[in-house]
């Protein structure tokens, strides 16, 4: 039935429909017409019901991106309080110049990229490592893969809340077991490089096992015969890494930094849970505020919305610099290979 | 193409499969554009009230509160349903006012997806009289509502300037001071209520003269206070005026009050009379079942709390003091959104809740304090006993106390400028900070919080 006879050119005989303008001849005026609509009406439809297909994504990013996007540019110039959102007043570019002279969005800022660096790094390091190491023929190496998507399956909200805990000052685990090999307690959560320490470690517990199934899953499709001859030059296995997996990984790699950056530039939920009760100001002296947290702060603590949006803007415009910057870096790196 | 090459016969045949299938993707398209209008667009008046009868004819009336109310655990829905057989009471709660209140503000001003009854903390209530009054019912003109039942400064904090009440008064926090009776003893200072409350009657510079006298004698790893954002608030509370002046205009950084408060804490900081930690931290919650302070300004449901976190052999130990000079601390009231289906239903059963005497059930299940004085005269309160305070008569005690409590000017920003001197503020000194330092650090972030 359905064996794609629509598309192929039906048989002469039956209802001496040939093909095409051959049999165009005889056909009444009226019969034209009634056909020309109808083609017209296919050739609408092949046109257009593509767009129709691929709306619902643009209907629903239109609704829920695009608008919230320009919403907030508008709002971005005016000053605008949630206690009355509609009652907005004009204040032209103003909430973007104060942010060069606003100590706390570049304090965000700071915070964000360190926390950023100190997350990513070891991570995507660690990640590396252990994806190599299940690349290997283990017993029970789907039980290791579980076990290491079980962070990424965790909430934030609790995951945070224990790390809160063990990074407990007074009766944390984490000092606990310090104190045995002679280290005082340690403020985790004042201290400024203790505390974006621990945030970080909440990122990198979370999203290392994610990214070396990446790894492990772009290791697997390497060729086993680079390896033999890799092995026929006598490269030892370290060598092996060095000059067969890595490069091999390059692209793989590439991706992985791409969205551990822009996941390091949203950094949100750990700081705002790792001390809840200051709210989002990311600690006493806002040593672990991140941009995130400051632009959450703003908009709904502080109930400034002009201000957050701009702020938003600000973190969107920092995003494309750095998209840019990577996208030369990967175009670079592709060259030089 | 293909419209070209199909016969007529074929074309009408075949037309059947691509004119349903034009046909049902307008559908999804349309269907999925008018809902995103439509979930866009306003609700208007109730639209979207979560109220509704249903088949048994009864009205729901709805109530959006945090935290722990405990309306329902005190069995007050149930005697409510119980009178008005035709009403049925559901809640919804958010545990953290934080979380509750920006939405709150945000469903305000939409007028949409908001209940019947909608709960407000004292540290909000401003904020709300100030920007939101044109959305709540006047429940000064409710039925059974008497001004007169409740204390005068709350009933004052929900009023607006031209005289609409826009919210009932629940509980509140008239402060005590909390202090365990086994620590005192041993740091040699009387354990005896009467003559603890006369060891700092009258001034905050007292109570931290006596905490230098704990601490010289201290028992090992404890401090006199718990932390020094409680202290602050505490002698924040009890001044005339703090962050606002009478006519509404921010004045925490010119008045004198202020600086006095964040000084004396600094001080008491600086010399270890409070712990380094923050009320309300898990680790401030392991500080209580540890024994490590003696004394907190303790309104009463902060009894509710240090009993919860303590351990069972901590019972019976505390004991409750006068604090300083009465102030308060905490509290929250029921309004009615005009936008609801059923605002008059809603509005009577506000009216009830707040009665003296469902404050007094309240009470004497919840520990929240009534803020209708018809209640102190009821046995609820009159007799009421803590487990963790042994005999002390906490009601007579905390009746007093809200009955003496100024009546301060509060302003929308309030708990903006608390949490600033506290958390961005004095914690900074017990953590070895300067007190100037200090200082600088929560005028700083609180000037950027309010500015505009």
């Amino acid at each position: 039935m359905s064996t794609r006879h629509d598309t192929a050119a039906p048989p002469v005989k039956e209802g001496g429909a040939a093909p095409g303008r051959s049999s165009a001849g005889p056909v009444s005026a009226e019969a034209a017409k009634k056909r020309a609509r109808l083609s017209r009406r296919w050739q609408r439809d092949i046109k257009w019901s593509p767009y129709a297909f691929i709306s619902p994504f643009f209907l629903l990013f239109a609704a829920f991106g695009l608008f919230p996007l320009i919403y907030t540019a508008w709002a971005s110039l005016h000053q605008v309080e949630l206690t009355a959102p509609t009652d907005m007043s004009w204040v032209g570019l103003r909430n973007y110049t104060r942010i060069f002279d606003d100590e706390f969005f570049w304090n965000a800022a700071q915070n964000t990229l360190t926390i950023g660096i100190i997350s990513t790094v070891p991570q995507l390091l660690m990640a590396m490592g252990l994806a190599h190491i299940l690349n290997y023929k283990l017993r029970g190496s789907t039980f290791y893969r579980v076990i290491m998507l079980a962070p990424y399956a965790t909430s934030i909200a609790a995951a945070s809340l224990v790390f809160v805990l063990l990074f407990g000052r007074d009766y944390g685990m984490i000092n606990w077991a310090l104190g045995f090999v002679g280290i005082d307690n340690i403020d985790w959560q004042n201290d400024t490089w203790a505390s974006q320490f621990a945030v970080s470690s909440i990122v990198i517990w979370r999203w290392t096992g994610y990214n070396a199934l990446i790894y492990l899953a772009a290791m697997q499709a390497i060729p086993q015969d680079l390896y033999e001859s890799a092995a026929l030059d006598g490269a030892n296995r370290w060598q092996q890494f060095l000059h067969v997996t890595l490069p091999s990984l390059r692209p793989t790699i590439l991706f992985t930094v791409v969205v551990s950056t822009i996941g390091a530039s949203q950094l949100f939920g750990e700081p705002l849970l790792f001390d809840a009760n200051k709210g989002a100001s990311g600690g006493s002296t806002h040593q672990f505020q991140t941009l995130g947290l400051y632009l959450y702060e703003q908009g709904w603590v502080n109930q400034h919305l002009g201000r957050a949006s701009a702020i938003a803007w600000t973190m969107f415009l920092i995003l494309i610099v750095i998209g840019i910057a990577n996208s030369v870096i990967s175009r670079r790196l592709r060259a030089s290979s | 193409m293909r419209a070209r090459t199909l016969p007529h016969s074929g074309l009408r045949k075949g037309r059947g499969i691509p004119a349903v299938r034009r046909a049902m993707t307008v559908a999804a398209v349309v269907s999925l554009g008018a809902g995103l209008l439509a979930g866009c667009a306003d609700d208007g008046d109730g639209g979207s009230n979560s109220s509704s009868g249903d088949s048994e004819g009864k009205t729901t009336i709805t109530l959006g509160l945090f935290g722990t109310q405990g309306f329902k655990e005190a069995g007050l829905y149930a005697e409510y349903e119980k009178l008005n057989p035709d009403i049925k009471i559901a809640e919804t709660v958010v545990e953290r006012n934080e979380n509750y209140y920006p939405a709150l503000v945000n469903r305000l001003t939409s007028n949409s997806g908001l209940q019947d009854i909608q709960a407000v903390e004292v540290g909000n209530i401003a904020e709300v009289v100030e920007t939101q009054s044109s959305k709540l019912m006047d429940l000064s003109k409710a039925e059974g509502v008497e001004s007169g039942n409740w204390l005068d400064w709350k009933w004052k904090q929900a009023t607006t300037k031209d005289g609409q009440t826009i919210g009932l008064g629940t509980d509140v926090g008239p402060m005590a001071i909390c202090y365990r009776k086994d620590l005192f003893e041993k740091a040699g200072l009387p354990t005896d209520r009467e003559e603890v409350s006369k060891l700092w009657a009258g001034s905050w510079e007292k109570l931290v003269e006596v905490g230098r006298d704990y601490q010289k004698k201290a028992p090992e790893g404890t401090t006199f206070l718990d932390s020094p954002g409680g202290l602050i608030n505490a002698i924040l509370s009890s001044e005339e005026e703090k962050f606002y002046n009478a006519s509404g205009e921010v004045t925490y950084k010119t008045n004198p009050k202020v600086k006095d408060a964040f000084d004396l804490t600094a001080e008491a900081a600086e010399d270890g009379l409070t712990g380094n930690q923050t009320q309300f931290q898990p680790a401030w919650d392991t500080t209580i079942a540890n024994s490590k302070f003696a004394a907190v300004s303790c309104p009463p449901w902060m009894l509710g709390t240090i009993m919860g976190k303590s351990k069972p052999e901590s019972f019976g130990k505390w004991d409750v003091a006068s604090a300083p000079k009465p102030g308060n601390w905490g509290g929250t009231f029921l309004s009615v959104p005009k936008s609801g289906k059923n605002t008059e239903e809603a509005a009577k059963l506000v009216a009830w809740l707040t009665a003296p005497e469902q404050q007094a059930k309240l009470f004497a299940k919840q520990g929240s304090f009534p803020s209708a004085p018809g209640a102190y005269e009821l046995p609820q309160v009159t007799g009421a006993k803590n487990e963790l305070t042994g005999d002390a008569p906490i009601g007579e005690f905390f009746a007093k106390a809200a009955e003496d409590v100024p009546n301060q000017p509060i302003g929308p920003k309030d708990q903006i400028i608390q949490q600033g001197l506290t958390d961005n503020g004095v914690i900074l000194v017990a953590q070895g900070k300067s007190p100037e330092e200090a200082w600088e650090t929560a005028t700083k972030t609180i000037d950027n919080n309010l500015d505009k």
